[in-house]
Formats: C-alpha cells, structure tokens, sequence
C-alpha cells in the first residue's frame, strides 16, 4: 500500500480483479452478443449479467434502463441529443449549471447556436447548484434540464431530487451527470427520481473506454449513433462485452467498500486541508459548506501558479490536478472556480487532490511536507505576492 | 503539451532569481488576470554592457524558464545586442516551447526591454523599443494568438 497518485478524479488504475474478470471475453469469449449460435449467446449473456450487475449498482428498477456506452462524455451526448431531437427537435429551452463538466457544457453550447435557448444557472460561491436557483430560470418551454450530481473539480454535492422535483413540475426532463459520484456517495436514480444519468468505469478502478446512461423507461429517445440496432436500437455498435462486465466488477467492488472507504478518504481529505492551511498562509478550501465528495479536496492556493506546484510535485513523483489556465493549454483558468466566484488572479492557484484507496496518511503527510516549501519557493519568486496577498489591498475568495 | 528538458532544468533550478539592489533599470510586464507576471532587473555599466540581471517571476514552468534563461544569454551583452533578442531566440535556447507557451518568451523579452528602456530614460537617452504591449497591466497576451485546434461550432 502507499501511493503518491493523488489525482483519482482523472482516472484510476485497473483493479487487478476488474482486469480478470475481463480478460476470457478478449479471448476464449470473443463472441459478437449479436450473433446466433454459442458464442455469441455466451457473449450476450454476459453483457445482459453486466446489464443487470450495472443497474443495481445506479439503483435503477429495470435492467433494460441501462444503455452501456463508451464513457462519460458519450452518455452526457446521448442525454443532450437523443432525447431534444425526440421530444423537442424544432427547439426548446434547456438549463444546466456553468460548472458542468464540458462534456455537458460545449454540447449544451452547441445546441444553443443550433435553435436552441440556453439558461446557464450560476453555483452558488458555497461551490452548490440551488433548486431554487434552477427554479428561477424554469419556463413553460423548458424540455430539459442537466446539473451534475457532483462536481469534478471542487467535489460539491448538488441536491438533485430536489432539482428534479422542480424540472419534472414544469414538465422538463432531468438528467445528472454521476461520474465522480458512483461508488463513492449514495446515489440511487430512483430515489434522485431522475430520467437520464451518466456514468463512467474508468473513475472507480474499471477500464477507460465504457460507460453507461440510464434512461428512465418510457423516456422517448431518438438514438445519436445509428447503425445496427444494438442495445435495443438506442445505441449502435457491437457491444464492448469485456469493458461491460469490467465496469459490472468495479461497480460492485466499489460499493462493497463504499462506506468505510468514504470515512477513511474523508479523513484524509480533511489531513489535506488541515495540513495545509495549518502551515501556510493564504491557503484555503475551496468548498467548506454542505455535501462534498469524500475523496477530494480543492484547493486555493493564492500567489502561486498551478502548473508550477504540479510540476515540481511531479517532480518529487506526486500526482495532482490543478484549474489553472497553464496547465490545460487552453489558457484560460478553470470555468468551475470562475462560475463560483473565485477571482482569476486566485483561480491560477488552484489544486485539486482526489485520493483513492491506495493512499495512507502517511502518503499525506509526505505529500504536506512535500508541498509546503515548493509554495514558500514559488511565492519567494514572485513579484507581487507580498502585494497582491498580503497588504490591505488583498485579494480574496 | 510537452515541456523540453531543457525548459524542465530552467524550471526546476532557475537561475538569478531576485532583485538587484539599486538596479540601473527595472521592467515589469504581464498580468495577474492572465497568470503571468515578470520583472526584471539589470546592472549596465558605462559602456551599456549588462553586468548582472535577475528575475522574479509569478506564472507557470515555461514563464519561469524562459525569464530564467534571458537572465543569463543577456549578461555581459551590450544593451544594443540584448534589445534583439526574439521571442523565438528564447524559445530556440529552450530547445522549443509547445505554441501554447510561446506568449511566456515574449513576456520575457519584454520584461528585458522595458528595464533596457528604464535604464535610457534615466540617463536621458531615448528607449530603443518604443511601446511594450505587456507592460500595460491590462494588456492580454493570449489575445493575439490563434487557435490551431478544431472548433465545436
């Protein structure tokens, strides 16, 4: 045990018992589930096990309601598009969060250059997306409404059930983007009552490359990917069997140990930030109020670059994330830390540690007393720290 | 997005970092808004050779290498010969920068113009460099570059 990779909301290594319960349907099991003799009908029941496996584990009534797909990003493309050309295909209004994962937010920016009207609800500065909020922006015409469960870069839990009940009032649909929270936190998608989720293997020690979406029976739907019909003429393709039987196993090995992992990880998360802004000035959490993931921690860092810190972290062979502008290429700061509220000049200084179930205290703390002097050398570097941060005039979050 | 070793070795042990004391020239480019701010600061001495320079730099690897290693191609170069140094002189010394990191050398090629300019203006001569866009603390680097990259409309 031990690891220094502390960026588990990126992804995560394979369970070595995910990878075996995978490996005879690369092989020995290559079958087509579509096809008729053996083979294939051993394929096709191992991709239903998977089905049903995958159902429980989201808290869906029927198996028949999950639609396995190539990842996050796809199923939050299949939420947005299948269901506005069926039930609104000349237009409609639709709402979701300014933090939403881009996977959800540049398709729900597409669709408002392309006859669509778009209604960003802005998170609150506590890091929540509010019912009432949403509520606010509701109309007659709204046909869909998406806010994600939790959020990928600050860990804020968002009350869904109660956005849902204000989406379904106006006759919308609800769909939540869960990727960050399966395994870690409750969540069910009948008790949320939602109509679509979205789901990826890869972030709780399954395989990259397979996801699900769960969509409500009865949920009129008009499939993205044409082609052969497969998953019951809602997604196109022959199926990746061993990816769905992966994502069965980590699903299930991930909620085996959800609770006690949750307590240990939330332990650490709280060692994080303690740590950290016990021994530094001008260091604090980004999210301090209400429901959080367990496993993350984010962090504003105020006076130094983000890319910086990770690369001299990386240097000492630690593993973290950042939401600043250098570190994506694409030059501007963290959309997630801007929707809040975090002034940019802070926002350069983000981090983000997602722990996972390698990590030790003792990881932690070798990672504070790693980090500790690289922000002391880096703020030591700058001229305009002492200005920007420490004066009268300091800036804050 | 892939850094050279060269700019790794700059980052990790960056070179004359700080501030000259009673510095013959100073300039300070960049903005907090964009993540990057520079200064530089130089020793000349009567013939317009620059004995020392030292940097301070808030911003990410790339911004701290490239400043580090203007620090040292400018020592002992007269001020006529530094002025020309290029944003791509920079990145060349580096062994590369990836284009979304070029912007970092212009601020550092700035940064030496501007206290190249401090310098002459203190003497009454006139600067060689005439505006600097960076110094402007609202001035937005990445504005003028452009997007290689496919477009989702």
């Amino acid at each position: 045990m031990g690891s220094r990779y502390f960026d588990h909301a990126a992804t995560t290594a394979m369970d070595p018992r995910v990878t075996q319960a995978m490996m005879p349907y690369f092989t020995e099991q290559f079958g087509n589930p579509n096809s008729l003799y053996t083979l294939g009908r051993d394929a096709a029941r191992a991709l239903e096990d998977a089905r049903t496996r995958v159902a429980a584990g989201i808290g869906a009534a029927q198996p028949a309601e999950v639609v396995f797909t190539s990842g996050g990003s796809e199923s939050d493309n299949e939420a947005f598009f299948s269901i506005l050309r069926k039930v609104a295909p000349e237009g409609g209004h639709i709402i979701t969060s300014a933090y939403e994962h881009d996977a959800v937010l540049n398709t729900a920016k597409w669709l408002a250059k392309h006859g669509y009207d778009l209604d960003l609800v802005r998170p609150r500065k506590d890091g929540h997306v509010y019912a009432d909020d949403v509520g606010a922006l509701i109309c007659k015409d709204t046909k869909l409404v998406s806010i994600m469960h939790s959020n990928n870069e600050i860990g804020a839990i968002n009350d869904i059930r109660s956005i849902a009940a204000r989406a379904h009032e106006a006759g919308a649909l609800m769909h939540t983007d869960a990727v960050q929270s399966l395994g870690k936190v409750p969540f069910s998608v009948v008790d949320l009552d939602v109509d679509l989720a979205s789901f990826t293997a890869h972030k709780l020690h399954g395989p990259k490359g397979v996801g699900a979406l769960y969509l409500k029976r009865g949920v009129r739907f008009d499939a993205l990917i044409k082609g052969g019909g497969q998953e019951t003429r809602r997604r196109s393709g022959t199926q990746n069997v061993a990816g769905a039987v992966g994502f069965a196993t980590a699903i299930e090995l991930a909620l085996a140990d959800r609770d006690s992992e949750a307590t240990r990880l939330s332990a650490l998360r709280d060692r994080v930030i303690d740590g950290l802004t016990s021994r530094l000035e001008n260091v604090q959490a980004t999210v301090t109020q209400g429901d959080r993931l367990p496993n993350l921690a984010s962090l504003l860092v105020k006076g130094v670059e983000g890319e910086s810190m990770l690369l001299q972290l990386d240097n000492l062979g630690f593993s973290v994330s950042t939401g600043s502008a250098c570190s994506s290429g694409s030059l501007e700061p963290s959309h997630v830390l801007l929707a809040i509220g975090v002034p940019q000049v802070i926002a350069h200084g983000s981090l983000r540690v997602s722990l996972g179930r390698d990590n030790t205290e003792q990881d932690v703390d070798d990672f504070i007393e790693a980090l500790v002097p690289i922000i002391e050398k880096l703020r030591a570097m700058s001229p305009v720290y002492t200005k920007m941060f420490c004066g009268p005039d300091a800036i804050t979050f | 997005m892939i850094y050279s070793e060269k700019v790794m070795d700059h980052f990790r042990n960056p070179r004359n970092v700080g501030k000259i004391e009673d510095a013959d020239g100073e300039g300070e480019v960049g903005n907090p808004v964009c993540g990057d701010i520079m200064n530089i600061t130089i020793a000349v001495d009567d013939a317009d050779t620059i004995t020392d320079c030292k940097f301070q730099t808030l911003g990410c690897g790339a911004a701290i290498a490239t400043s580090s290693i203007v620090t040292e191609l400018v020592k002992g170069r007269n001020i006529q010969d530094a002025v020309k140094l290029s944003k791509q002189d920079v990145a060349d010394e580096l062994d590369g920068l990836p284009a979304v990191k070029m912007h970092c050398s212009v601020l550092a090629t700035d940064g030496l113009k501007v206290a190249i300019d401090d310098y002459l203006k203190k003497h009454g001569r006139e600067p060689l460099s005439g505006e600097i866009k960076s110094a402007d603390p609202n001035f937005d680097p990445h504005g003028e570059e452009e997007s290689a990259e496919g477009e989702d409309d």
